[in-house]
This record gives C-alpha cells, sequence and structure tokens, in this order.
C-alpha cells in the first residue's frame, strides 16, 4: 500500500468516528495549548521586564550600602549627601551622578488624595535614568541647593489628584508641607503588577527637611562606557569604604541586574513549559489508552482487511498514522487555541504574552512525537492480530 | 491449485489440545465446484481458513498455487491472498460507513492500484453482479442479498483463482439465497474454482463435487456406502441452521 493511501485509509477511519476522535484529540489540544500560552506569557514577562530595566538608561550602576548576597538584610544606609559629592568627584561629572532619598507619603491637593512614592532627587536624575516629561520642567540645580518645595509628579499621581486638568502651577501638600507641582512625567505603566507612575519627585534636600534626616537610600552612575563601568564601581566603592570604615557597599551593573532577572524568569519560564509538557504527555496517554480500544473495537474490520490481503506492515502503518494524524491534527487545534489565550491574557489583563515560533515548532513536533510513540503499542497489536481469530469475533 | 497433504489443526485452549481438523487431504483444481457439507464444528470454516491461506496447519502439507505455506511468512501471505483467493463469508464483513464501491475497491488498495483504476474496477464488479444502481450506497442502507452480492464483488475484483464462500447463503432468505447462487455458479462456468460451505441438500447437490466433514475428518460417502453417512442430520441443527429456512 502506497503511503499516500494509507494517509487516506487512516483519516477515513478518524472520520467514520467522529467524535472519539474529537474526544481523543481533546487532551493533545489542552496540553499544547498550555505550552503555547504558558511560555507566551513566560517570554512576554522576561521581555518586558528586560525592556524596563534596559529603559532605565545604560551603562548604569547602582550603589547601595550592605552586601547584595542572596538571604542578607538590607542594611540601613549611613550614606550623606557629602559621599554623593565626593563620588561626583571620583566620577568627574555631576551630570552622571543621581541620589534617592525616597519615602512612601499621602499626597493631597484640594479635597483629593493619593498616596505616592516621594523621591528626594537631584537635578540630575533626567540625565542618569531616562526619564520624559510629559509637562512643564524638572527641578533646576538652584531648586536643590535651596531646598525649593517643588515637585515633579508620576503620571498616575497627577491625573489622581488632578484629573483632566493641568496640574503645573498648583498646590499640592506633602506630609502636610506645601509644595508647587512644576512638571509631570510621561507614562510608564506597570511593571509585574506595581504602578510604576504614581510618585512625586522633589528636591533631596526639601525631603531630607521633610523627613528629618540627612540621610540618603542610594547613589545611581551612569558610566561613560561599558568598558569603564567596572573600574568605576571599584573607585566608588572603595571612596565610600573609605569614608565609612564600617559599611559595606555595593555596586551592580544593569547588566547583573539582568543577568539576575533573566535567570529566575528563564527558570519560571521553564517551570511553565514543564508543567505544560506533562499535560501533554498525558494527553498523549490518553491517545495511546483510545487507540487500543479502537483497536479491539474494529477487531473485525483488521481481519478483513487482513482477508483481503493486507500485510501486518499495513495494519500496523493505518494505526500508527491515526494516531499521529489525532496528534498532530490535535497539536494544531492546541495550538490556535494557545496563540488566541496568549492574545486574549496579554489584550485583557496586566500580564504580558509573546508568541515565540521557538514554542510552536516545539509544542508541534512534540505532539506528532508523542503520536508516534503512544501510537506505537496499538498498532503493533493491530497489525499482530490473528486474522482468522479477528473475523471470528462477533 | 490448492493441494492439502494430511493437514491438521489444533488449538490449545489453556494447555488442552483441541483438534479441530485431524489429517485432510485434498486438491482443489482451477475449474472445481465443490461443496463441503457437515455438521456445525466438524471443521468446515477452519478447513477453508487454511485453504485461503488466512492460517495455517499445524500438521501436513498444503501448496495454494503451487506454494507451501509453512515457507511464506505473514506478508507474503497477505500476498498470496491478495493475489488467488476470494473471500465471501455468512456474515458479509463489509466496512460500515463505507460506500459499496469503495467496499469492493478495498483489495485493490492494498495491491498499489492508484484510486481512478480502483473506482473503475470496482464500478465494473458492482454492474456484474446486478448492483450498478448501489455504487455509493453503505451496507446499512442495502439488503442483506445486496450486501452479500457486494461482499462477492469484493472477493472478485482482483481476479482470484479461487472463491471460498463459507456459507454464503447462511443470513439469507432462499430465493435471495438462490440468486446468489446463482452468481457464484454463472462465475465458476466462467473459469473460477468455487469452493462453498452450505447446509443445505439441495445447493450441496448442485456442486460438481460433495466433501462431507465430521469430526475434523473427511468422509466420502461415495467410497463407503455401508456406514450409511449422511452429511445432513435428521434432526437439523438449529443454531447452525437458523439461516436456512
Ligand atoms: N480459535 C479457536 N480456538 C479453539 N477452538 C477452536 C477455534 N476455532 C475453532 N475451534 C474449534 O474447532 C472446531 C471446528 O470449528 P469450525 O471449523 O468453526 O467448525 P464448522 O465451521 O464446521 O462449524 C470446533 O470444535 C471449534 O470449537
Ligand atoms: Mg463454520
Amino acid at each position: 500500500m502506497r503511503l499516500a493511501e494509507a494517509w487516506r485509509v487512516a483519516l477515513d477511519a478518524l472520520r467514520a468516528n467522529r467524535l472519539r476522535s474529537v474526544l481523543t484529540m481533546l487532551g493533545v489540544v489542552i496540553g499544547v495549548a498550555a505550552v503555547v500560552a504558558l511560555v507566551g506569557i513566560g517570554t512576554g514577562t522576561k521581555g518586558q521586564i528586560e525592556q524596563q530595566v534596559e529603559g532605565l538608561g545604560s551603562n548604569l550602576l547602582l550603589v547601595v550600602p550592605g552586601r547584595l548576597e542572596a538571604g542578607s538584610a538590607p542594611t540601613a544606609s549611613t550614606m550623606s549627601l557629602d559621599d554623593a559629592e565626593a563620588v561626583t568627584r571620583v566620577v568627574g561629572d555631576r551630570d552622571r551622578v543621581a541620589v534617592t532619598v525616597a519615602s512612601g507619603e499621602t499626597i493631597r491637593a484640594g479635597s483629593r488624595s493619593a498616596f505616592a512614592s516621594m523621591q528626594g532627587v537631584l537635578e540630575t536624575t533626567p540625565s542618569v535614568f531616562v526619564r520624559r516629561l510629559d509637562r512643564g520642567a524638572y527641578l533646576t540645580r538652584t531648586d536643590v541647593t535651596t531646598g525649593r518645595r517643588v515637585a515633579v509628579l508620576g503620571a498616575g499621581t497627577a491625573s489622581a489628584l488632578f484629573g483632566d486638568r493641568d496640574p503645573i502651577g498648583r498646590q499640592i501638600t506633602i506630609s502636610g508641607v506645601r509644595f508647587r507641582v512644576i512638571g509631570t512625567f510621561e507614562r510608564l505603566g506597570q511593571s509585574l503588577g506595581v504602578d510604576r507612575d504614581s510618585e512625586v519627585h522633589v528636591p533631596v534636600t526639601a525631603a531630607q527637611r521633610l523627613l528629618g534626616t540627612d540621610r540618603i537610600d542610594g547613589l545611581a552612575i551612569r558610566a561613560p562606557d561599558r568598558e569603564r563601568i567596572n573600574a568605576l564601581a571599584s573607585a566608588v566603592v572603595a571612596t565610600l569604604s573609605e569614608r565609612h570604615p564600617d559599611t559595606d557597599f555595593s555596586a551592580v551593573t544593569q547588566e547583573q541586574i539582568l543577568g539576575v532577572l533573566g535567570d529566575i524568569l528563564g527558570v519560571l519560564t521553564g517551570v511553565l513549559a514543564a508543567i505544560a509538557g506533562i499535560s501533554l504527555l498525558v494527553g498523549g496517554v490518553g491517545v495511546s489508552n483510545i487507540m487500543l480500544v479502537s483497536v479491539r473495537e474494529r477487531t473485525k474490520e483488521i481481519g478483513l482487511r487482513k482477508a483481503v490481503g493486507a500485510r501486518p506492515r499495513d495494519i500496523g502503518v493505518q494505526f500508527l498514522l491515526e494516531a499521529v494524524l489525532l496528534t498532530t491534527i490535535g497539536g494544531v487545534l492546541g495550538m490556535a487555541l494557545g496563540v488566541t489565550a496568549a492574545l486574549l491574557v496579554d489584550g485583557l489583563t496586566p500580564v504580558p504574552a509573546t508568541i515565540t515560533w521557538w514554542s510552536l515548532a516545539l509544542a508541534f513536533g512534540v505532539s506528532a512525537i508523542v503520536g508516534i510513540v503512544f501510537g506505537v503499542v496499538p498498532a503493533q497489536r493491530a497489525g499482530r492480530l490473528d486474522p482468522v481469530v479477528a473475523l471470528r469475533t462477533e | 491449485m490448492i493441494l492439502a497433504d494430511d493437514i491438521s489443526r489444533s488449538y490449545d485452549l489453556d494447555g488442552v489440545s483441541v483438534e479441530a481438523l485431524r489429517g485432510v487431504s485434498l486438491t482443489i483444481e482451477p475449474t472445481d465446484y465443490v461443496a463441503i457439507v457437515g455438521a456445525s464444528g466438524s471443521g468446515k470454516s477452519t478447513l477453508m481458513h487454511l485453504l485461503g491461506g488466512l492460517d495455517r496447519p499445524t500438521g501436513g502439507t498444503l501448496l495454494i498455487g503451487g506454494r507451501d505455506v509453512a515457507t511464506l511468512n505473514p506478508a507474503e501471505m497477505a500476498k498470496l491472498r491478495n493475489e488467488t483467493i476470494g473471500f465471501v463469508f455468512q456474515s458479509f464483513h463489509l466496512l460500515a460507513r463505507t460506500t459499496a464501491r469503495d467496499n469492493v475497491a478495498l483489495p485493490l488498495v492494498y495491491r498499489g492500484v492508484g484510486r481512478r483504476e480502483r473506482r473503475a474496477r470496482a464500478t465494473a464488479m458492482l454492474e456484474r453482479v446486478g448492483l450498478a444502481h448501489r455504487l455509493d450506497h453503505r451496507p446499512n442502507q442495502m439488503s442483506g442479498g445486496e450486501q452479500q452480492r457486494v461482499a462477492i464483488a469484493r472477493a472478485l475484483v482482483t481476479d482470484p483463482s479461487v472463491l471460498l464462500a463459507d456459507e454464503p447463503t447462511g443470513n439469507l432468505d432462499t430465493t435471495t439465497g438462490q440468486s446468489v447462487l446463482g452468481l457464484l455458479e454463472s462465475l465458476n462456468a466462467e473459469g473460477v474454482a468455487v469452493v462453498l460451505v452450505t447446509h443445505d441438500r439441495d445447493v450441496a447437490a448442485r456442486a460438481h463435487r460433495q466433501i462431507v466433514m465430521r469430526d475434523g475428518l473427511i468422509v466420502d460417502p461415495s467410497s463407503s456406502p455401508s456406514l450409511n453417512i449422511s452429511p445432513f442430520p435428521s434432526a437439523p441443527d438449529i443454531s447452525d441452521a437458523e439461516g436456512d429456512r
């Protein structure tokens, strides 16, 4: 029997038992859909986070007190603006150094209020991180040196407090102290469910006065180029250690953060793929089961085919092709379902999902292999069936 | 054509050996019209399966088309069946949900004949058995007699040299049975050897030769008339003669 013929025979047999074929496929459809959708969500999340970390700006170096090790408790900062000045001398360019002292505060404007992260910063922040303004202007050096009470609002905070009105020039109060709004940021969106637009930037000096401290939480430095990042990191850490002999300091690069995040999210995607793969395997076992039932139910048909000249191989190939057809058709339907599910998740929820070609190819390939692997035993059984016994079966 | 020399067939049932055939010798010539008769359980179907290469004897020598079946593997046996034998069964054994034409064309699938030619030959064969108007009917849309004609067309589509029919009229009423027999006889007249299992005296009498079986052996009424062996038990076997009415 020619192979093209064998395909047709297999397809006819599946069509003749339509309901059973569909039910058999269901396991594979769900398995493949799960692989495609879950891998899509995994890679989508990974891509989004990487984009956001990169979006902070390139060649970034973050300096925080304490050791950056798994399990170590965060250390209370002992750094002050004097340290920032010392670091600026090492870096040699004021525009490349940013500081922050942050605190969660309730911001009020008239009768409205909103919770936001108040960040005390230098006027250099937009040149160190990538932050674009929507309206107005950012803080100036004079604002910082004089501790002027002016504020730049995140897009979320701005709309929470002012709705559609223009916030520029209006008053807000932070902890009962009045600030004047001079600018608003462009919208950033969410990251892992955290709203990144609920923030208020004020001069670091004003923030320190408000919080009653002269500390800063951390420093960020933008290196002039990639090659000098590591040398700069050691120089900065050495300077800070000299000024604070009792404290450890850590400098992490953007690449290191990306690497760690990438590892975590890669594992996450792998786990999702494995879970989905198991459900695909379960689908395969279902195919095998139903094919065995099908062989028993169609004993007479097998006997008759053998009586008119089918070789054991012809029968075996027919049943194997039936299994492969079931799983590959199921695989294609599952891919469609998985892509649809991923697109829905991407469109209707904050969770991002990206369809990757490798996950489609993998899911399809695995479902075809599942068909072959789980079709072999039923096919062999059918091929070996004794035609006389088969014909006597009633 | 077919040559059986002292063939036997025993089944192993939980360690107990059941002898369905106990040494049968016979030859089927190209133009033969043979009727096999005998009580239910006497081994008629077992013999037919052996003659048709569906099964192998556990003892003796069996040549089909000049080839010793003991030397053939299952694939070669399948090819032999496809090329030299046509089977007709009591219960038709048509593929359900498959049209008459596709049922008839089935043996040609395993011979590697292309779809177009298969359909043409199946159509011609259905016309030959008087079913030109039933080409696209499925088995459940046809009467028993029509279904058996489809089965005969299927057996003939490969131009076999021997047609083996195991109680072909067993599930048919007398009139329909007669017309099916007429068909078999006209085929025999055209040169196809026909071997037929039957319970009907008149049917058996029409054959050129009768073989009587009892307990897995051929008993020859003509050579030992003194034994007074009749192939037809005076009290008909209800279970087996059901269809003969
Ligand atoms: N697969 C089998 N296993 C065991 N015994 C069998 C098998 N097939 C047939 N037999 C036995 O062989 C004997 C002959 O059966 P069969 O050839 O069908 O008789 P007939 O067709 O003359 O009615 C019976 O006793 C039957 O029970
Ligand atoms: Mg019988």
